[in-house]
């Protein structure tokens, strides 16, 4: 569960991108955060996994008070946060497989779970035979398979994917989407900033809408735009 | 720990000293260039010390005894000598004493003096040691205001000047040295820090897949450890060879001189363990500091 209560966000050069947000997420839901361009949905996001302080408020993950954790703590409350980027954020010189295994390596995982729990999720996201493969020989709609993969090889309980079908075609768009779909029956929160239209009208989640740094619609099971 | 883990990160750290091989080249070469120099100027202030150590040792005060002053007003001298907190020895030489000594030290020559023996106008005089040898201007001045001294030799002006000499070379070469150093900071830091760059995507998916800093920082501690251990090798060969050759030259030559230059073993070793431990210093100081930039949460 996440729960912001008054957050505010503001930049050392002055620009106010969390504008006092109050929001609670539960688990296990499925979250679409829709907005403009600058509108704050970045900054809003980032909140949530300490990649951003916010100035003023309140931040609860998990029961945790992460607005007021050591820095020390932070590695831990980003073990059980998955997050996905737009531009996949491969390692170009590792495979697949290298690259799924590097996020359970980093948290000193032994080889026999390393194993065990990479080739499940490339099964999850219908990689397993590309495994031995480079970033830079797949496709995008393949790489953020494997982005997504490397998220979730922890078994986080959040989910967060910033903008995760931005650089890829309608098509490959809906397998991606279908793999959170996946995600998120399973138990686990997904929050997913996004621009796509089509997506967000025809899977239908709860939307929260941020505009100015205020979310100015917050429905369940809505649309892109107010009147869908 | 894990020892794993361990394992990895010192893999780790070796690929990347291979991946970056012109900066592994350029930090070596600064470790080695500034070692080298950091090498020879202690050896040099370290000869120069003991050199300083041994004139010091070698400063003495003679307290000329006025030629009127009987046993009894010698003996209230000398004992006035001796109250004074500074001094360490005070040994009578007595005027036939002292003109055996300048026959002597004159050698050959020193024979012309032997007309003297009859008539001896030198003084009887004190030979005074102090604890410490910057004490002996103000012991000497002390001194001379005394009754029935004649007069106080000491090498007035000459002793100033050397001890001024000695202290400002020591200060100089200190200064040399921790120089030197802080630049092998700045330089291996700097390479370090262009490594890091090319890494910045890696610590950053490290960070969002909840890598401890620790963990993160290992790998940079490693490669600034053996970045330093690797370029102090050159300089304790080159330092231990040459001052083999240097010591088997100058020290049958200095033998019976009170300047002496230090014994190779273990001076020659001890340099050597103290470049590869300055190495490794500057190494993982280096890494450490420009690390720390990409850490901040």
């Amino acid at each position: 569960m996440i729960i912001m209560k008054n957050v505010y966000k503001k930049y050392p050069n002055g620009v106010v991108a969390v504008n006092g947000i109050d929001v609670t997420i539960s688990q296990g839901e499925f979250v679409y955060v829709v907005g403009a361009s600058g509108a704050g949905k970045s900054t809003f996001i980032k909140l949530m996994y300490r990649e951003e302080k916010p100035t003023k408020g309140t931040i609860i993950v998990n029961g945790l008070d992460i607005t007021k954790m050591r820095s020390s703590k932070i590695p831990l409350l980003r073990r059980n946060i998955g997050v996905v980027f737009q531009d996949f954020k491969l390692l170009p010189k590792l495979t697949v497989y290298e690259n799924i295994a590097f996020a359970l390596e980093v948290i000193e995982e032994s080889p026999r779970v390393i194993r065990k729990k990479v080739l499940e999720v490339l099964d999850l996201v219908n990689l397993k035979h590309k495994a031995r493969m480079f970033p830079t020989e797949l496709s995008g709609g393949e790489q953020q398979r494997v982005s997504i993969a490397r998220s979730i090889v922890n078994s986080p309980s959040v989910v967060i994917a910033d903008e995760p079908t931005g650089n890829l075609d309608p098509e490959t768009s809906w397998g991606i989407m279908q793999i959170f779909e996946e995600i998120n029956t399973r138990g686990t929160t997904v929050i997913m900033a996004t621009h796509n239209k089509e997506i967000v009208n025809t899977i239908k989640h709860r939307v929260i809408e941020i505009d100015g740094g205020m979310i100015v619609r917050d429905e369940q099971r809505g649309g892109y735009n107010n009147e869908n | 720990m894990k020892i794993r883990t361990i394992g990895r990160h010192a893999k780790e750290s070796w690929k990347s000293i291979f991946r970056n091989g012109w900066m592994t080249f350029a930090s070596i070469s600064s470790v080695t260039v500034t070692l080298l120099m950091v090498g020879v100027f202690y050896v040099i202030l370290m000869n120069l010390n003991q050199a300083a150590k041994s004139i010091e040792e070698d400063v003495k005060i003679k307290v000329l005894i006025d030629s009127a002053a009987d046993k009894a007003m010698q003996e209230q001298l000398e004992a006035k000598i001796k109250s004074i907190p500074e001094v360490d020895t005070v040994t009578f030489s007595s005027k036939d004493h002292e003109l055996q000594q300048l026959i002597k030290s004159f050698g050959e020559d020193g024979k012309i003096f032997q007309l003297y023996e009859q008539e001896n106008p030198l003084y009887d005089a004190f030979i005074v040691t102090t604890k410490v040898p910057e004490d002996t201007i103000k012991v000497a001045e002390q001194i001379e205001k005394m009754d029935n001294v004649y007069r106080v030799n000491y090498g007035k002006g000459n002793v100033e000047k050397l001890f001024k000499i000695i202290n400002i070379s020591r200060s100089v070469g200190l200064v040399l040295i921790l120089g030197l150093l802080f630049t092998a900071v700045f330089l291996i830091s700097n390479t370090i820090k262009i490594t890091i760059v090319s890494r910045r995507r890696e610590i950053e998916i490290m960070r969002l897949v909840g890598a401890t800093n620790g963990f993160i920082r290992w790998p940079f501690f490693l490669e600034g450890l053996w970045l330093g251990m690797m370029g102090a090798i050159l300089p304790i060969a080159l330092i231990i060879t040459v001052y083999k050759y240097a010591y088997d030259f100058l020290e049958p030559k200095l033998r019976g001189h009170f300047i002496q230059i230090l014994d190779f073993h273990p001076f020659a070793y001890q340099v050597g363990g103290l470049l590869l431990f300055l190495g490794c210093l500057i190494g993982i100081w280096g890494s450490m500091m420009s690390v720390r930039k990409f850490l901040n949460i």
